[in-house]
């Protein structure tokens, strides 16, 4: 799919240093509304480390991050801490999960309106009319995106209680609140039996198509990526070795070699 | 029995100011694992600010519980002021340097505003006025518990639930918690965690300088030192009740408190600090993480 006018998220040459170590080396990436798009590639090919970078955690040693949030004006966002990041539209989840354990499910849903919500210290304790509104419509919309990940029931439980599965949709769920317009997901699916595979990818489907918010994810399970992927990029050694539909992907020779080894003759 | 009272009474008093000083420790603590050594001067410099602001306000005709409130209140502005200063160019710089550089520049804070007071004020002791009143209704039981002492329990424990409340109810004390948790997930979901760390120093000297107008006034004198040994002590008592953790606190320094008072009072005053110590020392042989403090498990 060529770049159009409503491209949200474009990453050009991005390069990350560790020492002398080349983690990231001059990726170019860009994800357009509307769209769900894979990043793949072997482990320790910097697929996360390419997520710190434009998620504000890692200042990026060379190349620009520039997001293009729908009806306001573009930014380079490099070097712009998380919070800010988050701010201006783009969420992200965690490998291994990164829910604040000891809160309950609905406060962590909650944690994500912050930003969206201007009560300060003063406000909290006088307690005036707009700080109950907003304290209740913090409530009303948190309720309504737990409802949309089916966790409505588990609303008051400690978020370290949850089945593991359900943890995943409420890192989600966490993540939507903050009201993205692009939601990064770093292996949505990792430990997930077929049947919460199954589930997650109508999931993300639907916040894509009912939410109208895009996707950036990372993930190894290549059903999921397959079946929902508009566009995959292709990561190896920190290098970008391919993009295109799926069905390019699937056949392409670079490809199949970074995942099974160099063919030979025998 | 009426000694006992007596003593008890005594050790809830100093146990609650130690215990209003505690929790600016053991916040700071929580969220960024910094001991900030210079906490106790801001409950020296909130008891300066009062005695200054009661002095001019005597001067304009004020009295009694009205100078004690816009003393208090001024002091509290003042060290909260502070606070959030001493944040910003000690603390802050050096978020990401090893554990120990923040740790050295705490000292160094502490030390300089000692001196400072000492070179600004004097190094001599001055008398704090009496801004309690005493109440009638408090008399026939005055000899156990006088009105100053009241004052100080009621004052502190409003503080307390106060800062409770603040912190598992409210959109800046769920930031909090989650800052605690995770200060980088934090910052993904959009928590403003610079801020939230400012507001947290903010509490904590709003807190000290309370503890330093009500202990000023009940002591009834004050210098440029006095912010050591009490930062000592709170720092004892949050330790004793498990650092990090808020009512481990409050809970730590009314032990530390009541040990104080009863060594003091059935031994002698000269063995209250030994005492004081002691119980810290037994207390973390037994319990390492302190009264109410959980094992930590390393992040890896």
């Amino acid at each position: 799919m060529p770049e159009t006018n409503n491209t949200l998220l474009e990453v050009k040459n991005l390069t990350m240093d560790f020492g002398g170590l080349r983690a990231v080396d001059a990726v170019s990436l860009s994800v357009s509304a509307g769209e769900i798009v894979a990043l793949i590639g072997p482990n320790g090919a910097g697929k996360t480390t390419f997520f710190n970078c434009v998620t504000g955690i890692y200042k990026p040693t060379k190349g620009d991050v520039l997001v293009h949030p729908p009806e306001k004006k573009s930014q380079k966002i490099n070097g712009f801490k998380s919070n800010r990041v988050t701010t201006i539209g783009m969420a992200r989840t965690f490998q291994n999960i990164r829910l604040f354990q000891n809160m309950t499910v609905l406060e962590n849903v909650m944690i994500g309106r912050h930003c969206r919500t201007t009560t300060n210290i003063v406000g909290a304790i006088l307690r005036g009319k707009k700080t109950k509104r907003q304290e209740r419509e913090t409530v009303e919309r948190s309720y309504e995106l737990l409802e949309k990940v089916g966790l409505v029931d588990d609303a008051d439980e400690f978020a370290k209680n949850l089945p593991y599965g359900a943890q995943r949709r409420l890192e989600i769920a966490r993540a939507m609140a903050t009201d993205p317009f692009l939601l990064l997901l770093d292996e949505p699916a990792a430990g997930m039996n077929p049947q919460e595979t199954k589930d997650l990818d109508e999931l993300i489907v639907r916040i894509r198509d009912t939410e109208k918010i895009a996707i950036l994810l990372i993930e190894h399970d290549m059903k999921l990526v397959m079946n929902i992927s508009d566009r995959i990029y292709v990561m190896e050694y920190g290098k970008e070795i391919a993009q295109g539909a799926p069905m390019d992907i699937r056949n392409n020779p670079k490809v199949i070699e970074a995942y099974l080894g160099e063919e030979t003759d025998a | 029995m009426e000694y006992f009272l007596e003593l008890s009474s005594s050790g809830l008093v100093r146990g609650s100011i130690y215990a209003l000083i505690a929790l600016g420790y053991t916040m700071v603590y929580g969220i960024i694992q910094l001991i900030n050594f210079a906490h106790g001067e801001i409950y020296m410099i909130g008891a300066f600010v009062a005695l200054i602001v009661s002095g001019v306000l005597t001067i304009y005709g004020f009295s009694g519980v009205s100078i004690l409130i816009l003393a208090a209140l001024i002091a509290a502005i003042y060290a909260a002021a502070y606070g959030y200063t001493l944040e910003k160019i000690a603390y802050r710089p050096l978020r990401n340097a090893p554990r120990l550089s923040p740790l050295i520049s705490a000292i160094g804070m502490s030390l300089f505003l000692q001196n400072y007071v000492l070179l600004a004020q004097t190094p001599d002791f001055l008398r704090f006025p009496a801004l309690i009143p005493d109440f009638e209704f408090m008399e026939p039981i005055a000899h156990i518990m006088g009105s100053a002492e009241l004052v100080i329990l009621v004052t502190s424990a409003i503080s307390m639930v106060g800062l409770t409340v603040l912190i598992k109810y409210t959109r800046i004390g769920k930031a909090m918690r989650a800052t605690q948790q995770d200060m980088v997930m934090a910052r993904l979901v959009g928590v403003n965690v610079d801020n939230v760390i400012s507001v947290t120093f903010i509490i904590g000297s709003v807190l000290a300088a309370i503890g330093g107008v009500l202990v000023g006034s009940y002591i009834g004198q004050i210098n440029f030192y006095i912010g050591f040994m009490a930062g000592v002590k709170a720092f004892t008592a949050a330790v004793l009740g498990g650092i990090g953790n808020v009512p481990g606190a409050v809970l730590g320094a009314l032990v530390l408190g009541l040990t104080e008072a009863y060594a003091a009072g059935y031994i002698s005053s000269a063995y209250e600090d030994v005492f004081a110590f002691g119980v810290l020392v037994l207390i973390l042989i037994l319990r390492p993480s302190g009264l109410l403090g959980k094992a930590v498990k390393q992040k890896v």
